[in-house]
């Protein structure tokens, strides 16, 4: 398996595949989108559709679904809170996510309701591991 | 093959815009060769090969007795009694079986010493050329050969899957390498399972396991022109597609394009205003990467089938507007 992903230090990460930014000015306020390795999977990104938009989200919503030409995936909200933006240029430029997929690739963002949902997120080492073993 | 090697929209766009080459060696590759051979070719397959000129290469369809589609194959007359069929990759045993049991002394299955090759795109012909030493743009569409290669043999055809200008070559396994290393070194990329998928969906070509089925009548599926009855032979199925032709069909292949966001997929119920039951089911969807949008087929009910009404793709709970267009979804321009 290919294992040259980028997995960025500074970010946290889940088991499906997302990646999370803490504001650092803002740490409940979050910055949500999938990893190198997930966008390499999906393929080619060709549209997406947000599920959700200024509203309350549970852990494990969907809020984005992701389609590419292979297949058809979702972004799942790690945490409960409220979405607060999306990023609209993914409409028109869903590529993004496959070129940018940690920076302009970038898809919701989400003000956590409770700091310490956080705590159970992987770091980049344990998501480097994760992915090793699954 | 793999399914892609870069990302399926960007070989696709190769194969589009300059030159994509698709190792298709999966296809099964079987010769009939000696006295009678086209005959007893003809006694399985639906258009009358023996019409087929040497020197050229024919659409066919294998059939079942009811009329059903067993497989669709290419048929290349090679030499005066000299024939190469190729076959899907899923039916290559039972088409073999197919063959042999009418020409037993005279079918040989040379798929595992052979490779596949398509060469495929507007810059194809040049590439071909200059890697054969043939004048490639000399060939007609459909023209195929024996042509000498490395001391050797090759088998050369301008014929495709995807749409566009190019060829497909057969050579022996030992030279697939060097080949391989020709054509890409002379600027062709490598494109996989993925593009070649996306490239013959907007071409408007079936698929079998997809469009194709045993429970299929070829002219259901727009493939009438692969059947012919005038030679007066015997062929599997004669009898039940002469009883299909002179009914009227009650569904028909039909496309589909997507006319908002969404990507409609194989499977996908499809549905008409105040029709409760959807009136049929994607056998085949992507999005085009040509046209930016979805495009599918589906078997739609004859009064459905007409260009321009516009239905709906159940995209996971979402209704996508879909209009009926005729095929191809895409054509490549005309060269200038």
């Amino acid at each position: 398996m290919k294992m040259d992903y980028e997995t960025p230090d500074h970010l946290l990460y889940t088991d499906s595949h997302e990646w999370i930014r803490r504001d650092p000015d803002n740490p409940n306020l979050i910055t949500i989108g999938i990893t190198d390795y997930a966008q390499d999977h999906v393929g080619d990104v060709v549209f997406l559709d947000y599920q959700v938009e200024d509203e309350t989200v549970e852990a494990g919503d969907v809020c984005a679904e992701i389609e590419s030409t292979k297949t058809v995936a979702d972004l799942y909200t790690p945490v409960r809170g409220e979405v607060v933006a999306v990023n609209r240029n993914l409409e028109d430029q869903p590529d993004l996510v496959n070129t940018s997929p940690y920076d302009e690739g970038w898809m919701v963002q989400v003000q956590v309701a409770e700091e310490s949902d956080l705590d159970g997120l992987l770091d980049a080492a344990g998501y480097l591991s994760f992915l090793e073993t699954n | 093959m793999p399914l892609q090697y870069q990302g399926i929209i960007a070989e696709h766009q190769t194969a589009r815009e300059g030159v994509g080459v698709f190792d298709i060696s999966h296809l099964g590759r079987a010769w009939v060769k000696g006295p009678g051979a086209g005959s007893r070719l003809r006694s399985v397959t639906t258009f009358d090969v023996t019409s087929i000129k040497v020197g050229a290469a024919y659409y066919s369809l294998y059939c079942n007795e009811s009329g059903g589609i067993e497989d669709d194959v290419i048929v290349y007359h090679v030499g005066e009694e000299s024939w190469l069929v190729v076959h899907n990759a899923s039916n290559a045993v039972s088409d073999f079986e197919r063959l042999r049991a009418v020409a037993p002394d005279q079918a040989v299955e040379v798929t595992a010493e052979t490779v596949m090759l398509a060469i495929q795109g507007p810059d194809a012909v040049p590439l071909l050329s200059q890697v054969f030493d043939i004048d490639v743009g000399g060939w007609k569409p459909r023209q195929c050969g024996e042509i000498d290669w490395k001391g050797g043999k090759a088998f050369f055809a301008r014929t495709g899957y995807t749409g566009e200008e190019g060829g497909e070559c057969v050579v022996p396994a030992e030279h697939a390498e060097a080949l391989w290393d020709a054509l890409l070194s002379g600027g062709a990329t490598p494109c996989g399972l993925g593009a070649r998928d996306t490239l013959r969906l907007e071409a408007a070509l079936p698929l079998y396991g997809n469009e194709l089925d045993p429970t299929i009548l070829p002219f259901e599926a727009g493939l009438g022109f692969a059947v012919t009855f005038q030679d007066g032979a015997p062929f599997t199925g004669r009898s039940a597609l002469i009883d299909a032709q002179t009914s009227s069909p009650i569904r028909k292949l039909t496309h589909l394009a997507a006319r908002d966001r969404g990507v409609p997929r194989a499977g996908f119920p499809v549905h008409a205003p105040e029709v409760t039951e959807p009136i049929a089911y994607l056998t085949s969807g992507t999005f085009s990467p040509s046209l930016r949008h979805g495009i599918a087929m589906a078997y739609l009910p004859v009064a459905y089938a007409k260009p321009g009404l516009m239905l709906e793709v159940d995209v996971r709970g979402r209704a996508l507007p879909v209009v009926v267009v005729n095929r191809p979804f895409y054509r490549k321009s005309r060269p200038s």
